[in-house]
């Protein structure tokens, strides 16, 4: 279909001073790693970014070390009042750095310009903000009197928001007076990097935060180690298990933000134009990769063929390519692997009977893409109802009462987040009430603040991330004593 | 001529209902002295499962209760407790071979357990959830929930009061229990069963074994429709195993403690989960 055609509007990535290659960032300074060295590429073009340093088990010795002595020698010796002047800093020189970062992160990720400048980079500098103010009044948390810190944190963090996910880990960690072993994903090490440029610029304590790059078995490397006090992981339920399995007994305290399967329920009496936006931002913003999206669209069936083909014609405007480009909604894919699970689980989903539709819309020659898609009259028992794809893909279900609504939203080990739209307050709270969901947006979805706690029941994982709910991650609090 | 007693047989406490073990397996219970005491029925992991399947059952009954109502439940355990005390006396002394007064002081240690957490269940969503004030037009409200099935191993050392100190936190906020007694000591919570079955607690909210735990507690780490394991009692076990093992479903999993545990908002915060509820609020 023809839409209003635009010029490419690019965003100009002059703005972004990278070097060649990154180190480590152990103690302070980048310094080589051991590992063999791996490049990061943009997923819209293939292209090199730059070569990153790999670390080893050598280098995650040096980093908790480092993290190790920073708490004993200087981080747990300064006063809250002055730990929160630090993180008021970082929150400072993130708005200050925050063209250069969106750039930075959509290059890397594949992001669309519009959500790295819009929301992911605004959220990095509220949560250090939002936190940097807890630091010194920590007594007033509720969580006992005179929690302490925990020690030095192993922090492993997903590909789908790089620095909003470092942010959601640095940010209380250093507040509750801990320091901080990173690790950021393979595909995305890149905004992680320019963050630590900033800590210097912060003149944060060297060894306070230390951020290693690499893969799996570096993340595993981090949280297996005998001196880390606390984990916490983003990112698959299966690692999350394996982490849980293999810190079991060690006494570190550990939380996981693991994957989730939304349910999106959509009410007769909803505001469909509202609804319509909702549904889109719910499994369309990020491409999908977001582990609260509302994948599983249960609308009320007298109101479904209208929902389905109204979701059609809106998806049928949305500009899918370039992430750099200004007008683009649908950026890449983050790497092939993950293109290849969504197109996998997709075509089960067409094979298991589901109805599939796509959007039309040019795919790029190089790069990792996948169009809009939906499946319709899925069935509950269908691996795209079940399974998180984490892509752009809805999977549309039907319900006629409150109570099958609440019962196929529930049947999931997931319980991340649910959306609930209807313009009928009462039947709202009542449906909230009964979701098994961390998480539930009404009349909106994908909102996040760092003042509003995030995380989930049953597989989705422990522990919060956010608010006052927040810091008792990363304190030591009565049940741990 | 004296009156021969007429003894009491000890069996599982499972959906409001007293079964013996489906295994018809039970194991002596022993006085101090070493003397007989009774048979009590030995659980079996078919026992453990009927439990969870009660618990489960029972689960969305008791969290919808108002936090008013399900305070004044506990309140009521610690009135029929009071009433019955001198059969706890007896018991808790004959068992674990103390005197008639520090059995006492244990039973009146329990019934405080109970008194201090029923005050809890109409405000501990109050002290532990909060409003928040994110940048936008929303309200937006943060209140914990009861986590679903626990299945609690209760301190091994201790009759009545350790089993009362892992129950009552776990139950206030509308969560059902799966718990394991103490091995050497079960006869007394065989006797709260028979105080909770004569309570308002509807059937299948507590669900008490008796029998091994170092048997049972692995089915209860890897049940998949178990949410947290409450490992309090489990000092003694191989318990980083029953935690490993949790971790397939992951479970929340509450690490063991040296005796009994003290009473506190935080072992009642352990076995909620928060849930966060934004709501748009319209331009006007």
């Amino acid at each position: 279909m023809s839409f209003l055609e635009y010029a490419p509007a690019p965003e100009s990535t002059a703005i972004l001073n990278l070097k060649d290659s990154y180190g480590l960032f152990i103690n302070g300074d980048f310094v080589p790693g051991h590992g063999t060295p791996f490049e990061t590429i943009s997923p819209a073009t293939e292209k090199r970014i730059a070569t990153i340093a790999n670390a080893n088990e050598k280098d995650v010795d040096a980093a908790v070390a480092a993290a190790r002595r920073a708490y004993e020698k200087t981080w747990s010796k300064l006063s809250g009042a002055d730990r929160g002047k630090y993180l008021f800093r970082i929150a400072r020189l993130v708005q200050e750095r925050a063209r250069e970062l969106a750039v930075a992160e959509s290059l890397d990720n594949g992001k669309p310009i519009k959500e790295s400048r819009d929301v992911d980079i605004p959220l990095v500098a509220a949560w250090f903000f939002y936190y940097a103010g807890w630091a010194d009044k920590l007594d007033y948390a509720g969580l006992g009197a005179a929690p302490r810190a925990l020690g030095v944190a192993a922090q492993v963090i997903p590909w789908n928001f790089p620095l909003l996910m470092l942010a959601w880990k640095i940010a209380p960690a250093l507040a509750a007076g801990n320091t901080v072993v990173l690790k950021p994903a393979e595909t995305t090490p890149l905004s992680a990097l320019l963050f630590a440029e900033i800590l210097q610029q912060a003149e944060l304590p060297a060894g306070v935060v230390n951020i290693i790059t690499g893969a799996g078995d570096t993340g595993q490397a981090l949280v297996q180690h005998p001196d880390v006090n606390k984990v916490a992981f983003t990112g698959s339920t299966s690692v999350g298990r394996a982490i849980a399995k293999s810190t079991a007994g060690s006494g570190k305290k550990l939380t996981l933000e693991l994957g989730g399967k939304a349910a999106n329920i959509v009410f007769d009496d909803a505001p469909i134009d509202q609804a319509i936006e909702g549904i889109v931002n719910g499994i369309f913003f990020n491409q999908g990769h977001v582990c609260c999206a509302g994948s599983r669209l249960l609308v009320q069936e007298n109101i479904h063929d209208e929902v389905v083909d109204r979701l059609k014609q809106r998806l049928s405007t949305l500009r899918l390519g370039d992430p750099l480009d200004k007008n683009t909604d649908i950026g890449a894919i983050n790497s092939r692997e993950q293109l290849d699970r969504i197109r996998e689980l997709s075509d089960i989903g067409e094979a298991e009977g589901a109805e599939r539709w796509t959007a039309e819309c040019a795919i790029p020659e190089n790069g990792f893409w996948f169009a809009p898609t939906i499946f319709d009259n899925v069935s509950t028992s269908s691996r795209i109802a079940r399974e998180e794809v984490f892509g752009p893909v809805l999977s549309v279900l039907s319900f006629r009462t409150p109570a099958e609504a609440i019962a196929k939203a529930n049947n999931t080990p997931y319980g991340l987040s649910a959306g609930i739209w209807s313009d009928k307050g009462s039947k709202i709270l009542a449906v909230a009430d009964q979701l098994k969901a961390g998480v539930i947006w009404a009349n909106t979805f994908n909102r996040f603040d760092p003042a509003s706690p995030f995380g989930g029941y049953k597989e989705s994982g422990y522990g919060r991330e956010g608010g006052r709910h927040g810091l008792a991650a990363y304190l030591k609090t009565g049940i741990d004593a | 001529m004296t009156r021969l007693a007429v003894p009491k047989t000890y069996k599982l406490y499972i959906g409001g209902k007293f079964p013996r073990s489906e295994s018809g397996r039970t194991y002596e219970v022993v006085s101090s002295k070493g003397a007989f005491l009774a048979n009590a029925a030995k659980a079996s992991r078919k026992d453990a499962r009927d439990a969870v399947v009660a618990a489960r059952a029972a689960q969305a009954g008791w969290s919808s209760a108002t936090g008013y109502n399900r305070g004044q439940v506990l309140y009521r355990i610690a009135e029929l407790l009071e009433g019955r005390r001198a059969q706890f006396v007896e018991e808790i002394a004959a068992a674990e071979g103390v005197s008639a007064a520090a059995a006492s002081r244990q039973i009146d240690a329990a019934i405080d357990v109970w008194v201090w957490y029923a005050g809890w269940a109409d405000k501990y969503v109050q002290v532990a959830g909060n409003g928040n004030p994110v940048s936008g037009p929303y309200f937006n409200l943060s209140t914990p929930e009861p986590t679903g099935v626990v299945a609690s191993i209760a301190p091994q050392g201790s009759s009545l009061l350790g089993l009362v100190s892992v129950i009552a936190p776990v139950i206030l906020s509308g969560n059902t229990i799966v718990v394991i007694a103490s091995e050497p000591y079960p006869l007394s919570a065989i006797s709260l069963s028979e105080v909770l079955a004569t309570s308002d607690v509807p059937g299948g909210v507590i669900n008490i074994l008796t029998g091994s735990a170092a048997e049972i507690a692995p089915w209860l780490a890897s049940h998949a429709d178990v949410n947290a394991l409450d490992l309090t009692g489990a000092e003694a076990l191989e318990w980083i195993d029953l935690q490993i093992s949790a971790a397939d479903t992951l479970k929340r999993v509450l690490a063991p403690v040296s005796g009994v545990p003290a009473a506190t908002l935080d072992r009642i915060v352990a076995f909620t989960e928060t849930k966060t509820v934004w709501h748009t609020k319209s331009l006007i």
